[in-house]
C-alpha cells in the first residue's frame, strides 16, 4: 500500500522558546483579566483587590463579580491566590496577623471591610466550608443546631427541630442520619461529615456558600455527592468554590475564574474556557502544559 | 493561538497519545487521497485492475477509521483533555469519518470504472471527469496539508475552492444531460460518468467539512453551515 507520506511541519524551536516566557512573573504581571468578569445585578462585587501579608503581596488587583444563584469556580496552580481571594469574601483573613486588604469588597453594595461592620453576622450571610471537614465535637443534630442558635434563629424547639431537619435534607445527609441525631458529628464518614458541615452552612440561610477545595479529602462517590449537592443547592444559594480539580469545575460551575500568581487572568462561561480559553495561560495550565 | 503546542504537556505521554492521533490521521488521509487518484485515473485509462486495486483498499481505510475511533476514545478516557486538547481529539473524530466517507466515494468511482469497462467507454464526459478530478484532488491534498499544519488560511482557500468544485459540477451535468437528450442510446453509459462526477462533487464537499473541522480545531470556532465570507470574517474578529 502506498500511502503519500504527509510532513507535519515541525514547531519552529523560537516559537517554543516563547512558550517557556508565558510561566515569567513580568509576563503575567501584564497580563488583565479577559474575558466576562461582571455580570448584571451582582451579588457580590470586588474591585481592585489587594491582599497582603506582611510584606509580601498576594493578590493583585483583582476585579470580579458573582452573580446571585450562580457556581463560580475559581482554579489555577498551587499559591496562584484563589484560596486568599476567597477568604477575603467573608473576612476568614481577619485573624491571620500582617494579613491586609486594599480594594472594594461588596455584598449586594454593602463594604463588607467597613470597621463598623460586624463580621458574626456577615458570616453568616456568606458562609464557608473548608477543605478537611471539621464538624464539632458534639452532636449531628447541635452540629446543625449551633448556627441558628448562636445567631438567635429561632426561638422554639420545634422549629429548631424543623431547621436541623431540612438543612440535613438539603444536604442530602438526612436519610443517612436521622436516627443517630444524638450521636457524634465526628462518628461519621468523611464524605457525610463534609455534608454534616454543609448542612451546618446552610442551617443559618446564608446567602453566600464559600466552599475551599470541599472534596479534596472525599472519595470519587463522596464526591459527586457533594457535586450533585453543589447544583442543587444553587437553586437557592450563591456559590463561589475553590477547586483544585480541573474536572470538578468543568462539572459544577457556570463560570471560572483562573488565577495565576495572585492576578485575575479569565473569567468566562465554564464551557469556554475548557473548550476555547480566551488566555494563553489559562489554555496552559487547563491542558496541562506548565512545566 | 495558532499553533496548539501539541508537545508541551507535562505528561510526555499524553503529547505521545496526541502526536500518534494526528500522525494516524494523515496516514489514512494520504491512503483516502491516493485512492481519488487512482479511481480516476482508472476511469481515464479504463483500468481495470486499478480500479479493482481500489475497491480492496477500501478496507484499509475501514480498519483505520475504526482505529482511529478508539485512540481518540483512550485519549478521552484517560485524559479528559480540554481546551486545545479537547478540539484536537474532537476534530480527529470527525475528519476521521469525513475521510472514511471519501474512501467510499473513491469506491464508487473505481465501481463506475469497472461498469464503464464492462458498458463500453461513454461518448462523453472525460474532459469534465479530469478537471473536476483535478480540482478535487487539489482540495483533498490542501486540506490534509492544512491539518498537518494547523493552518487556517488554506483551510479557507478550501472552502472557496469547494464553490467552484460545486459550479463545475453543474456545469458539467448540464452539458451531459443535454447529450442524452441528443442520443438516448448513450443513456447508461453516460450516466456511469455522471456517478463518477457526482462522487467527486461529494468528496469536495467532504474536503470542505474538514476545513470547517480544522478551523474549529485552531480557532475554536464552529463554522459548520457558514458561507465562506461569513467564515473569514468570523476568523477575522477571533
Amino acid at each position: 500500500m502506498e500511502a503519500t507520506v504527509r510532513e507535519t511541519v515541525e514547531q519552529k524551536p523560537e516559537r517554543l522558546l516563547d512558550r517557556q516566557v508565558i510561566d515569567d512573573q513580568e509576563a503575567v504581571t501584564a497580563a488583565a483579566t479577559v474575558g466576562k468578569p461582571f455580570v448584571e445585578a451582582p451579588k457580590m462585587a470586588m474591585r481592585n483587590v489587594n491582599v497582603f501579608y506582611g510584606e509580601k503581596q498576594a493578590i493583585f488587583d483583582v476585579s470580579m463579580d458573582i452573580g446571585s444563584n450562580e457556581v463560580v469556580s475559581m482554579i489555577g496552580p498551587s499559591g496562584c491566590g484563589k484560596s486568599t481571594f476567597l477568604r477575603a469574601l467573608n473576612r476568614m483573613n481577619d485573624t491571620i496577623e500582617g494579613c491586609w486588604i486594599e480594594g472594594s469588597l461588596q455584598l449586594e453594595g454593602q463594604d463588607i471591610y467597613d470597621p463598623k461592620l460586624d463580621v458574626v453576622p456577615l458570616r453568616a450571610r456568606v458562609g464557608m466550608v473548608f477543605q478537611k471537614p471539621n464538624p464539632f465535637p458534639k452532636s449531628i443534630y447541635d452540629n446543625v443546631a449551633y448556627g441558628p442558635r448562636i445567631h438567635g434563629l429561632v426561638d422554639r424547639r420545634a422549629d429548631l427541630d424543623e431547621v436541623v431537619e431540612t438543612s440535613l435534607q438539603r444536604a442530602g445527609l438526612w436519610n443517612e442520619v436521622k436516627d443517630r441525631l444524638a450521636q457524634p458529628g465526628t462518628g461519621l464518614s468523611g464524605g457525610q461529615q463534609q455534608r454534616l458541615c454543609i448542612a451546618r452552612t446552610i442551617a443559618v440561610s446564608p446567602e453566600v456558600i464559600l466552599m475551599d477545595e470541599p472534596c479534596s479529602a472525599l472519595d470519587p462517590i463522596a464526591t459527586a455527592k457533594i457535586e450533585e449537592l453543589i447544583a442543587e443547592l444553587s437553586e437557592n444559594f450563591t456559590i463561589a468554590i475553590v477547586t483544585h480539580s480541573m474536572q470538578q469545575a468543568a462539572r459544577v460551575s457556570s463560570r471560572t475564574a483562573y488565577f495565576h500568581l495572585g492576578k485575575l487572568i479569565e473569567v468566562n462561561d465554564t464551557e469556554k474556557v475548557f473548550t476555547n480559553p480566551e488566555h494563553e495561560l489559562t489554555e496552559a495550565y487547563i491542558t496541562g502544559r506548565f512545566g | 493561538m495558532d499553533n496548539l503546542h501539541l508537545d508541551q504537556h507535562i505528561s510526555q505521554q499524553f503529547n505521545t497519545d496526541l502526536e500518534e492521533l494526528k500522525t494516524q490521521l494523515l496516514e489514512m488521509g494520504g491512503v483516502v487521497e491516493q485512492q481519488i487518484i487512482d479511481a480516476v485515473k482508472a476511469i481515464e485509462n479504463a483500468d481495470g485492475s486499478l480500479a479493482e486495486k481500489v475497491l480492496i483498499t477500501e478496507d484499509e481505510i475501514d480498519k483505520r477509521e475504526v482505529q482511529l475511533d478508539e485512540q481518540a476514545t483512550m485519549v478521552l478516557a484517560r485524559r479528559q483533555p480540554a481546551a486545545s486538547d479537547l478540539r484536537m481529539v474532537m476534530a480527529v473524530i470527525k475528519v476521521t469519518r469525513d475521510l472514511e466517507r471519501m474512501g467510499d466515494e473513491a469506491q464508487k468511482i473505481a465501481k463506475m470504472a469497472i461498469a464503464l469497462n464492462e458498458d463500453g467507454e461513454a461518448p462523453r464526459g472525460y474532459v469534465e471527469l479530469r478537471h473536476l478530478g483535478t480540482s478535487v484532488q487539489k482540495m483533498v491534498n490542501a486540506t490534509l496539508d492544512a491539518f498537518a499544519r494547523f493552518d487556517v488560511n488554506t483551510a479557507v482557500q478550501v472552502a472557496h475552492d469547494d464553490r467552484n468544485v460545486d459550479r463545475e459540477y453543474k456545469t458539467a451535468m448540464r452539458e451531459l444531460v443535454t447529450y442524452m437528450m441528443e442520443d438516448p442510446r448513450s443513456i447508461s453509459r453516460v450516466m456511469n460518468i455522471m456517478w463518477a462526477l457526482r462522487s467527486l462533487e461529494r468528496i469536495g464537499d467532504h474536503a470542505r467539512n474538514i476545513a470547517e473541522h480544522i478551523i474549529y480545531l485552531v480557532k475554536g470556532l464552529d463554522v459548520r453551515h457558514t458561507p465562506v465570507k461569513e467564515i473569514e470574517r468570523q476568523i477575522q474578529d477571533a
